[in-house]
């Protein structure tokens, strides 16, 4: 049986396709920094705990420092750099601008990206449910009041062009 | 044109921060890039007896393992970088045996992946002999710190006035050790070229990294470039340039290539400074009618065995409120520690939640309302020095605040609220921070497109430095903002002081405010010369202090109130509303004050509710070295706090007027919600943090 | 992170196989990637088994099956779960972040490792890690350490919080091997530590969770799940209560009660079931079973105050269940 320590991961990242031969070790977050250049994915903690990771793995937010990258073959992984069209920003960008919903920005890729995942999967119904969905982003700067605005702003947005 | 100063500009980085274009320490791409992990003692003190590499260096990919064992002694000429303790040296890494603290970095791996070197890493076996460390605050030797502020103030005759007085307080506070926990974690890649040395570094102070690298590896100061575009928070831990920078720089300089070393959260707990634990006991002199006679601070705080670090944590009880006999003393004990250091609003933050539980155990004691009994005992001038405030307007904070959260609504007698299992409790707390402001330097160029650069050494680790200099440039150029770049976080810019301490924009600004002004006579110079245009103007200005800080006490005030909800039978308390009321001078972006403001405040209920770092004092091992454990608030803790800023000119304090506000919204905060709990369970909790079980 | 080959599983066989070739499981990979970097946990082979046919949630006429690999976020969302197995929902709506939920099996969940420092921290002892070599967290840092079911050898809480109420409600789980397919109540799944504190379950090396049974009875739409926790997401239980209750005019006829965060495995507490079945529902019958929900509780230097929590947390939830079972006219 196969015992090599590297493995070939063929995925889409951000609508391309990707081919690697990897490090079995290495996560779907190191493959993104140290592989693709994709650094707008953020290592807080690399252990789960604080969320700045997060990417969506065939349209579920995940944490990118957990996931091996071994284990998304056949993926569709969406991180940060794919979520503007044609150079426009996403209405959940533009909307964290506006609320000034980050000072630092080291969390922001991270809350942006679990507050798409939050709006589709409807949990907007009350800035009580935003703030639970998202917190498993921390943010240390303390803009989290600014973040539940922009979130329920987009999918109010959203809600209101249905 | 109509004034940016005091307009809610938009963050101008913010397009770069929701993209995951702003670029942080880590994120510089190198070729040839090797990567770097520490390796951290795993005694709490004693002696490395062995180190073998051999099953580390015999894995693919591995470069070397590093220790004091294979590297030269580093020169480490003596540097002390304002932000360093007067007393006392820095920790010289890799250079001899000894483990002076728990995680004490004793060896670093390099390989050519970072998964090579994580696994190298744990493959190096190291032999200590150890030592059982020592934690004994607050009761054990202490010393009287020397260096910076004075440990002992006194005026009057405060244990006379205490042993006379109507009413007496006496009351003890307990704050364990916090860690800054910023979600970027420290990183540095360095690069040499000969003895050419660059690196991108995480950090708070650029100029400052250039010097100690140079200081530490014994190279010109203008053979090291610092380059730190972004700082991904950071609240004082990146103030001081720690070992593991100088561990980039070595391991770069022993592999010969650029190397890249970022810490784990783990090892952020084991080197790059905290809040010190402190021990306080405040004891208050009063009439009954609320009338302070005398005001005892006394303060024991953790530091380590090789630095005294030292912070201001009892200087507001000197000139916070009016009382003719007042004595502070303060002590250090050391330990088996590293070094603290500065972390958000370092002194107050601790000092003022003493002050202000035991402000409120008085307002209690007297049955006076405690936004009254502020009110009493407001000064007029700063007794401490006797000179008049640049400006003060803690009353009206208090006021103003006590309407916005309905204060009326607060019962004098505790647990007289209550909602379903919800007891309700309202409470206060004034808060304070000293105006700082140093040397600055910046450089504006003027160029022939039209457009300006301003340049300057400062950092932004969130509080928006690049949106509030484009501000001050835009006025005073007469430009829009998408003309005016600012670029900081390079050490080969002017000079500035540490990005800390709330002064970024009293100094930098300054300094950007009169290279602005000498920028424009400059360009009219030409335009009445008929000089050709064409060609850049470059205009450098140092702005300092002037002597109004003899003449003058200059503090930033402002005053918190908190609604808390306690679980009768559960003990959880949940923030059901804040609002933080500041007086900082001049607000010149009120969006991002806004944002910083709340910020403050969501840390201070960390400080309040969750944070406390565990150490297993049997060895000196951190046991909650994490973010799953080490709690900080979540987005579920908080819900919508207000913070307003009231309208305040000082023109003393700086040609800007303003005085800063990072600092000032973490006062307070821990001591209004000890506060409100109190008046909604009657229960005086004086050890942070306030967890369930001491509700029970 | 020790180097290891890692290997896809499209059918129960191939993982069969892989594990026998010193393969170990993985789904979701939240515990185990965690580990295998603090190098708690060393496995040679990984054995994705996430093409296994095990995501579905199917609710039969005398239990609800889920599939080992239906994720927390699944399986917590579902309406059949959310409706007639409420306890199970709310479990795992306060565990974890919504990423995690997203990312992690429900088979992986019930074989979470404690997060016991000790246990985590490769440079200290623990038994439960290196047999023998002592446990540290009996007089270290040990607040959110077990007062039940913990031995001289281990004093680690399980990590759960849906395993609590799956041992609550009954639940069992089918576990699979090439030699066929055994199932077990979830209660007997777990083994308490003992002296073999290393041994935290019954199974055998090979062997697959493949399906998790929860059987149907009149109690389980009157269930319940509190978690008391010093924040207010994103934390393990401080304590936590799973309670189910069949009612008929104002009088106990059925019920189930579990604790989490205090014990070495997901605690049922049949003492306090018996203690109020046949009761009126009321305040008084709540507080006396729940008083018994601490008989031979073990505190220890940080966590005696579990004592006094622990009943005040079932008392909650049984007063959650009691409001739900007396509807407001």
């Amino acid at each position: 049986m196969d015992s090599a320590t590297t493995s070939q991961v063929q995925l889409t990242v951000n609508g391309k396709p990707v081919t690697l031969e990897l490090d079995t070790r290495t996560s779907l977050l190191d493959m993104l920094r140290e592989h693709l250049g994709l650094t707008g994915t953020k290592k807080g903690c690399n252990q789960g705990a604080c969320g700045a990771c997060t990417v969506l793995v065939n349209n579920r937010s995940v944490n990118a420092c957990l996931t091996l990258a071994a284990m998304c073959q056949g993926a569709s992984v969406t991180t940060i750099e794919g979520i503007s069209e044609n150079g426009r920003l996403h209405p959940l960008q533009e909307a964290f601008i506006r609320h000034d919903a980050m000072q630092c920005g080291y969390c922001t890729p991270g809350q942006i990206m679990s507050g798409i995942a939050c709006i589709q999967a409807g949990e907007t119904y009350s800035a009580h449910a935003v703030r639970e969905f998202m917190s498993g982003n921390l943010c240390r700067c303390g803009a989290y009041q600014n973040i539940v605005a922009a979130v329920l702003e987009v999918a109010e947005q959203a809600g209101g062009r249905r | 044109m109509s004034r940016l100063i005091g307009e809610p500009l938009p963050r101008v980085d913010a397009p770069l921060k929701v993209t995951g274009r702003a670029t942080y320490a880590a994120e510089h791409r190198l070729p040839d890039l090797a990567h770097a992990v520490i390796i951290s003692a795993a005694v709490g003190k004693g002696r490395i007896l062995e180190i073998d590499s051999r099953r580390a260096l015999g894995e693919p990919g591995v470069l070397a393992v590093i220790s004091h064992l294979n590297t030269a002694r580093l020169p480490y000429r003596p540097h002390k970088g304002w932000i360093d303790p007067t007393v006392g040296e820095r920790l010289h890494v890799l250079q001899d045996d000894f483990v002076r603290h728990w995680g004490q970095p004793v060896a670093v791996v390099v390989a050519e992946t970072l998964e090579q070197a994580e696994h190298a890493s744990h493959l190096v076996g190291i032999r200590y002999e150890a030592e059982a460390p020592s934690f004994t605050v607050p009761d054990g030797e202490s010393i009287e710190p020397q260096g910076g502020y004075p440990a002992n103030y006194s005026r009057g005759d405060a244990d006379q006035a205490l042993a006379t007085a109507e009413h007496r307080v006496d009351c003890t506070y307990l704050i364990p050790r916090e860690n800054h926990n910023p979600i970027e974690p420290h990183a540095t890649i360095a690069q040499w070229d000969g003895q050419r040395l660059t690196v991108w570094d995480k950090t708070q102070f650029p100029t400052n990294v250039a010097e100690e690298l140079a200081a530490v590896f014994g190279l010109e100061r203008a053979n090291v470039h610092l380059i730190c575009p972004f700082v991904g928070g950071a609240f004082g831990t990146s103030l001081r340039t720690w070992p593991h920078t100088t561990l980039a720089a070595l391991a770069a300089r022993h592999v010969g290539r650029p190397v890249k070393l970022v810490l784990t959260r783990k090892q952020m707990y084991f080197g790059t400074g905290y809040r010190p634990e402190t021990w306080q006991r405040v004891r208050l002199g009063a009439h009954s009618t609320g009338e302070l006679t005398a005001l005892k601070h006394e303060g024991i705080a953790e530091t380590s065995r090789y630095e005294h670090y030292i912070e201001g944590l009892l200087n507001a009880p000197r000139f916070m409120y009016s009382c003719p006999h007042v004595t502070t003393s303060y002590r250090l004990v050391p330990q088996d520690v590293h070094t603290p250091t500065y972390m958000r609003a370092p002194g107050a933050a601790s000092g003022m939640f003493a002050l202000e539980c035991a402000m409120d155990e008085l307002a209690h004691e007297l049955r006076i309302d405690p936004v009254e009994l502020r009110l009493r005992n407001e000064p007029k001038i700063d007794e401490s020095r006797n000179v008049p405030f640049s400006s003060r307007s803690l009353v009206q904070c208090l006021r103003t605040g006590a309407e916005r959260i309905r204060w009326h609504r607060r019962r004098a007698e505790p647990g007289a609220l209550r909602e379903g299992h919800w007891l309700v409790g309202l409470g206060v707390a004034s808060a304070t921070y000293h105006t700082l402001r140093n040397t600055a330097s910046a450089r504006v160029r003027l160029r022939p497109d039209g457009t300006a650069v301003i340049e300057t050494a400062a950092a932004d680790m969130g509080p928006g430095t690049y949106t509030s200099l484009t501000q001050i440039a835009c006025d005073e150029l007469g430009l829009p903002p998408e003309k005016v770049q600012v670029v900081i976080g390079d050490s080969n810019l002017p000079r500035v002081p540490p990005h800390g301490g709330s002064q970024t924009l009293s100094s930098v600004g300054s300094a950007v405010l009169a290279a602005c002004l000498a920028a424009r006579s400059a360009r009219q110079e030409r335009a009445h010369s008929g000089a050709i245009a064409g060609s850049e103007i470059v205009a450098t200005e140092t702005s300092q202090p002037g002597d109004a800080t003899k003449r003058y006490s200059m503090h930033a005030f402002g005053a918190v109130f908190a609604e808390v909800m306690v679980d009768v039978d559960l003990g959880i308390v949940r923030l059901a509303h804040m609002v933080g009321v500041y007086a900082a001078g001049r607000i010149v972006n009120p969006r991002l004050a806004h944002s910083q403001a709340i910020g403050g405040m969501v840390g201070g209920v960390g400080m309040a509710l969750l944070e406390e770092t565990h150490i297993d004092r049997r060895d000196g091992r951190i046991t909650n070295a994490n973010l799953a454990e080490y709690l900080v608030p979540t987005n579920a803790d908080i819900p919508v706090f207000d913070a307003v800023f009231l309208d305040e000119h000082d023109p003393h304090v700086n040609p800007l007027g303003v005085k800063g506000i990072g600092e000032l919204s973490y006062v307070g905060v821990a001591a209004a919600i000890a506060n409100a709990v109190f008046n909604a369970t009657g229960k005086r909790i004086r050890d942070l943090p306030i967890t369930l079980e001491k509700l029970l | 992170m020790m180097p290891f080959a890692f290997q896809r599983a499209t059918a129960l066989a191939d993982a069969f196989a892989a594990a026998a070739n010193r393969g170990r499981y993985v789904a979701g990979g939240t515990t185990l990637v965690d580990l295998m970097r603090e190098g708690v946990e060393t496995p040679e082979r990984l054995v994705d088994i996430n093409a296994l046919p095990l995501h579905e949630i199917r609710l039969r006429p005398d239990h609800l099956e889920i599939g080992a690999l239906a994720r927390m976020a699944q399986v917590a969302a579902n309406a059949d779960v959310m409706r007639l197995y409420p306890a199970i929902s709310q479990a795992l709506l306060l565990s974890a972040s919504a990423q995690l939920r997203n990312m992690a099996s429900m088979g992986g969940n019930l074989l979470q490792r404690t997060r016991c420092p000790y246990f985590r921290d490769v440079t200290s002892a623990c038994n439960k890690r290196e047999p023998g070599s002592g446990c540290p967290a009996r007089d270290g840092v040990n607040r959110l350490h077990a007062i039940l079911g913990t031995s001289e050898h281990c004093v680690a809480t399980h990590a759960s919080d849906v395993a609590v109420a799956l041992v609550a409600l009954d639940a069992s789980v089918r576990i699979a091997s090439p030699e066929g397919e055994r199932r077990i109540p979830l209660e007997q799944f777990y083994r308490v530590p003992g002296d073999t504190p290393h041994i935290e379950h019954v199974l055998r090396p090979g062997e697959l969770i493949v399906a998790i049974e929860v059987p149907a009875g009149p109690h389980t739409e009157q269930s319940t799940y509190v978690k008391v926790r010093d924040r207010q997401s994103y934390e393990f239980a401080v304590t936590s209560a799973a309670v189910a209750l069949a009612v008929d005019d104002g009088r106990i006829l059925d019920a189930r009660v579990a604790a989490g965060g205090v014990a070495t495995v997901p605690w049922r507490m049949r003492h306090v079931e018996a203690a109020l079945i046949g009761q009126p529902l009321s305040a008084s019958t709540f507080r006396a079973a729940a008083r018994l929900s601490v008989e031979g509780a073990v505190p220890l230097t940080f966590n005696a105050f579990k004592i006094e929590l622990l009943p005040r947390t079932l008392v909650r939830a049984l007063e959650t269940l009691e409001t739900l079972a007396v509807p407001a006219l």
